[in-house]
């Protein structure tokens, strides 16, 4: 996994949740960092992907290992 | 860019119904929409500083029932007094266990995200509501107001 400023984790967190504390910690980054978030909920994949398209933050990286969901997006 | 916008009408008052105005209302505005909620009718209870909204599974064959109940148990018994408080506790019990936000919580991140809520003035007066009880914050209007807003609107929901 690529570089990351910062980390937020959101595992056990349910829709909207995991988007709004996202957009919250994006919201006190400067642009071009990048976010880590953490997630368990599995609607999170298709969430993240919907998020990142409408707000014009790049979705670097989305995968899953060990039954957790990684995404990286960078701040625009 | 002009932000998109979002108008709900909110007008139901019960714990499960109270959800979708404020997920969808509190996505949208993390999404970058501009948000007015207009409450109206029984919606005026989402307003209320005291959240304390009830469930009821009278009346709702598609609310899935606890252990089985809706196997063996009458329709009638479901209206036995604090039957709706035990399905209430037992709701909140399964929404904090699977993660969901409680209503106060999705509300605040509302507020905080700049929704406009908006309490029907004309039902506030019907059932002589004490706008005391509700939060700060809160404006008030009529149906040609909404529309002010609404027929701008990109989606429009009713709840």
């Amino acid at each position: 996994m690529a570089d990351f400023d910062q980390e937020l984790d959101a595992s056990g967190l349910n829709c909207p949740l995991p988007i709004l504390r996202a957009k919250k910690t994006l919201n006190a980054m400067a642009s071009g960092q990048v976010l880590h978030i953490v997630a368990t909920d599995p609607g999170s994949v298709k969430d993240f992907d919907a998020f990142a398209k409408q707000t014009g933050n790049e979705l670097m990286e989305s995968k899953e290992d060990g039954g957790k969901f990684h995404f990286l997006i960078k701040k625009s | 860019m002009e932000p998109k916008k979002l108008a709900i009408i909110a007008t139901k008052g019960s714990l499960d119904w109270a959800y979708p105005p404020f997920i969808l209302a509190s996505t949208a505005a993390a999404l970058g929409y501009e948000v007015q909620i207009f409450c109206t009718f029984y919606g005026l209870q989402l307003l209320k500083k005291d959240l304390a909204l009830e469930v009821t599974p009278l009346g709702n064959p598609g609310m899935p029932m606890p252990l089985g109940m809706d196997k063996w148990f009458p329709v009638l018994g479901l209206a036995l007094p604090g039957m709706q408080a035990m399905m209430t506790a037992m709701m909140k019990k399964k929404m904090k266990d699977k993660g969901v936000a409680s209503l106060e919580m999705l509300r605040e991140l509302c507020q905080e995200a700049e929704v406009k809520l908006v309490a029907c003035q004309m039902t506030v007066d019907l059932f002589d509501m004490d706008k005391s009880n509700f939060i700060d914050g809160v404006e008030y209007a009529g149906a040609a107001a909404f529309f002010e807003f609404a027929g701008e609107s990109d989606i429009c929901l009713y709840i």
